[in-house]
């Protein structure tokens, strides 16, 4: 009886209800943001429930990641609007971003109460010593990433931009636009002759 | 300006010009929250970055609640958390329009290609104002060698090595260098 029911396709208000309690706690329980919440995304809706096929959900992953802001908004965004249309999509933004909001809601008012207590402050301390190194580590990384790819104009617009940033204090969104525009233009000439030169085989 | 447009429009920007997710957004809550508006002073935005690595959620979204919150209460944090996601929602919306239409996402791809430079850039930069808060003593008058912390250098130095040779949740690294650093207060 219950394996029957189950097989029924669920109401749409059933599926509200799934959805926004499926994306809430996946936000309430993913530490590390997009880069992790994505494939837990990618379990429950395509292995668990069966609502979005696998290549679909490849698809999906690319508009999330392509889509400026973070990456867990993006996903819910997209996976609420492919299940659900428009308000399926509002649903899902809504079931992300309440966990973080109620717990840091939470913390900023205890925030101010906290932070001149000498011990809070000495942990505090300490961890912008260990937060300096694990962004450092990001940075790494990523360098490592762009290194591969043995690209020129690249390096240039990493060391462009930084000494804009650091030393000649840009604002940001002006380095971002040109720096952008800049890249944008490189990637689409290397596609356009790439795909020239395999015209000509 | 009314505050609360202040907020929106300030946290609209971080959520439409943060490229590339995750730290992506660092740099540019720095822009506008610290360099800006100055709603909060560096040590702040230190503290809210190192509780985003401890909570869940993305890090833009943890700073849109803790400004909101420290600017204008509740109300403060919803509206700036909205202003957050507004673009993606209409960005990903009309990408997910398109790509339906033409199965194609080549110019968000070449967008995307060519800023990871500047996004790896504009993070190191944001991290080393991070780096110099941490390694300078607390009020120090400047940068000059004598001011150097050398409890915060070696916490620094210890934590990267770790990092970088058991690859760890960065939680753990935060959570252990915290306690340490506590630890060492009562002595």
């Amino acid at each position: 009886m219950t394996q029957m029911e189950e097989k029924k396709k669920p109401s749409k208000l059933q599926m509200y209800a799934k959805m926004f309690a499926s994306t809430f706690t996946l936000s309430m329980f993913t530490f590390g943001g997009g880069f992790v919440i994505v494939p837990l995304m990618k379990k429950k809706f395509v292995d668990e429930l069966h609502w979005i096929d696998e290549e679909e959900m490849l698809d999906m992953v690319a508009i999330a990641q392509s889509s400026p802001g973070a990456i867990a908004v993006n996903g819910s965004i997209i996976i609420g609007y492919r299940l659900l249309g428009v308000p399926g999509a509002l649903v899902n933004i809504v079931a992300t971003v309440l966990p973080p909001l109620i717990i840091l809601t939470i913390i900023s008012y205890f925030y101010a109460a906290f932070r001149s207590s000498p011990i809070v402050s000495a942990v505090m301390r300490g961890m912008q010593a260990a937060v300096a190194a694990v962004i450092l580590d990001v940075v790494w990384n990523m360098l490592k990433g762009l290194v591969k790819e043995k690209n020129v104009v690249k390096y240039f617009l990493l060391v462009a931009a930084f000494i804009a940033s650091v030393y000649f204090k840009v604002n940001i969104l002006i380095i971002i636009v040109v720096c952008g525009a800049i890249g944008t233009v490189d990637y689409m000439t290397r596609e356009k002759k790439a795909k020239e030169g395999e015209e000509q085989k | 300006m009314n505050i609360f447009i202040q907020l929106f429009l300030s946290f609209f920007q971080i959520g439409l010009f943060s490229i590339g997710g995750g730290y992506a957004a660092m740099p540019l809550i720095q822009s506008q929250v610290v360099e800006i508006h100055q709603w909060l002073t560096m040590t702040q935005f230190a503290d809210i970055i190192t509780i985003a690595e401890m909570t869940p959620g993305p890090i833009a979204i943890n700073s849109a609640t803790f400004v909101g919150t420290h600017i204008a209460g509740l109300p403060g944090a919803i509206i700036a958390t909205i202003g957050c996601v507004a673009p993606s929602c209409i960005i990903v919306l009309s990408l997910a329009y398109v790509y339906t239409k033409y199965k194609n996402l080549s110019l968000m791809k070449g967008i995307l290609s060519g800023l990871r430079p500047v996004v790896i850039a504009l993070i190191a930069s944001a991290g080393l104002s991070i780096c110099k808060l941490a390694f300078f003593k607390e009020g120090a008058a400047g940068f000059g060698l004598e001011f150097l912390d050398p409890q915060n250098l070696i916490f620094f130095a210890a934590a990267f090595f770790i990092l970088r040779k058991w690859e760890p949740s960065p939680i753990k690294v935060m959570v252990g260098v915290g306690v340490i650093s506590a630890l060492l207060s009562f002595i």
